[in-house]
């Protein structure tokens, strides 16, 4: 019998369970270590031989590499672990959380500000909320993702960059 | 002999703590943050306990994956404010009760509850930003802190019946101490927010606002709510929010006596990514 897991369905969202947690042991440990100063240093100075030094898989050490959050959250990264990564890097949580929406962090900030981000639509996989898989990335980058679309002659329009129109 | 005189309960927000150790608490943003918080500062000075028993999580800092204590309680003398990865908060140290702490963990593991006994470890913003929201910025604590960790980083993490149910136990444990102290009971954490993936940033003022409702007025059948519901409406991190519930089942109406007296409740949004929510209930 396999153990019960009722939110594989929530969108946008991994829980930390025991797989997870199994899958990530090393990705969150060399997390971990750069709590202490002189490890942040050490990574800083040559971040891919800190990272060789780790038993983690090289999937994991290429998304640490690329700082992309939601790929090291997919191999079993923690955010709370993984925060230690933003906080060598000098981002705040905010930027941080904001980086895996996709959206710019003014548009993340102006979000919360706004009220956050809402759960219509975002309770359950296949609701048409923001954090659904097919609205990936979300702000003005989704838009210009939606709008190069081909014309039927072939010739796709540049997206346009905001601010740009006269 | 010793007895619980009232539970607050607040958000444990980072940003909070380094908008107040940066001076930055009159800016346009954080203003409405802290100004929610004036009247539990003038409450505590007011209503200050021999005793706050501060029931947080850690959020990777004083454990790792090496090891996951699903209920950790601190008996150390003191505790060391943690550095988070941004140098430690220039916060004033925590001194423990190591005499109540421990007849505390006597008592509930005496009723069946299994709590890990820790005797060092660093306190980071979950329990520091709580005494900062509700003390300012002094040069000490007001008085001892026993620090009580709940695990909230790996699922599966305890439910809101198990936490209830808790909370019940550390009353009894705290009226048996032959000790005449005011203790105070902190919940902490919450309230809905997500910092992962795509959903991250997710707020529900509704589901916040029916859990303050019903944490005041019906907490036994909010214990009931499952995992789940945490997740879908309050966002992942929104898990967080059970951890009130140790707070609540201690107090006096849970156990016949007569019901609580809400002496606050405040609600904002944001701080960061975060709802923040606190209460003060005062047995009557």
């Amino acid at each position: 019998m396999s153990l019960d897991k009722p939110y594989m369905d929530v969108p946008g969202t991994t829980i930390f369970d025991a797989e997870q947690s199994r899958l990530g042991y090393h990705l969150n440990q060399f997390c971990m270590s750069l709590m202490k100063a002189e490890n942040r240093a050490r990574f800083k100075a040559d971040e891919r031989a800190y990272l060789d030094a780790w038993p983690m898989s090289e999937d994991q050490k290429q998304a640490v590499l690329s700082r992309d959050l939601n790929r090291c959250i997919s191999l079993g990264g923690n955010i709370y672990f993984l925060a230690k990564i933003g906080a060598t890097d000098g981002r705040s949580f905010q930027q941080m959380a904001g980086s895996m929406t996709g959206m710019t962090e003014e548009e993340y900030r102006n979000m919360m500000v706004g009220g956050g981000r809402s759960a219509e639509g975002n309770r359950v996989v296949g609701e048409d909320g923001d954090a659904q898989a097919n609205h990936q990335p979300q702000g003005a980058a989704g838009r210009l993702k939606k709008e190069a679309v081909p014309l039927i002659d072939g010739t796709a329009p540049h997206p346009t960059t905001p601010g740009s129109e006269q | 002999m010793a007895k619980i005189t009232a539970s607050v309960y607040t958000s444990h927000v980072p940003a909070i703590g380094a908008a107040l150790d940066l001076g930055k608490t009159q800016e346009p943003y954080w203003q409405p943050v802290f100004q929610g918080y004036d009247f539990g500062k003038q409450w505590l000075k007011d209503n200050k306990p021999d005793v706050i028993f501060l029931v947080f999580n850690d959020h990777a800092t004083a454990f790792s994956l090496e090891m996951i204590p699903t209920f950790a309680i601190g008996c150390a003398a003191e505790y060391t404010p943690a550095d988070e990865g941004w140098g430690p908060r220039p916060v004033p140290k925590v001194y423990g009760h190591p005499e109540l702490a421990s007849h505390i963990a006597q008592s509930v593991i005496q009723q069946d509850f299994d709590l890990t006994i820790v005797n060092k470890m660093d306190v980071d913003h979950g329990l520091t930003v709580p005494l900062s929201l509700m003390c300012g910025q002094p040069e000490a604590w007001p008085c001892p802190v026993i620090p009580f960790a709940v695990n909230v980083v790996q699922y599966p993490v305890p439910s809101g019946r198990r936490c209830f149910e808790l909370g019940k136990a550390i009353r009894k444990a705290i009226e048996s101490f032959d000790k005449p102290l005011n203790v105070q009971i902190w919940g902490t954490g919450g309230m809905s927010h997500q910092l992962q993936g795509p959903r991250a940033g997710l707020i529900n003022k509704e589901f916040d606002n029916m859990f303050l409702d019903r944490l005041i007025s019906d907490p036994d059948g909010l214990a009931s709510v499952p995992h789940i519901d945490y997740v879908r409406e309050a966002g992942s991190e929104g898990i967080e929010l059970v951890m009130w519930l140790i707070a609540r089942g201690a107090m006096a109406d849970v156990a016949g006596g007569p019901a609580p007296k809400v002496a606050n409740r405040f609600y904002h949004v944001p701080a960061s990514n975060t709802a923040v929510g606190h209460l003060i209930l005062e047995n009557t």
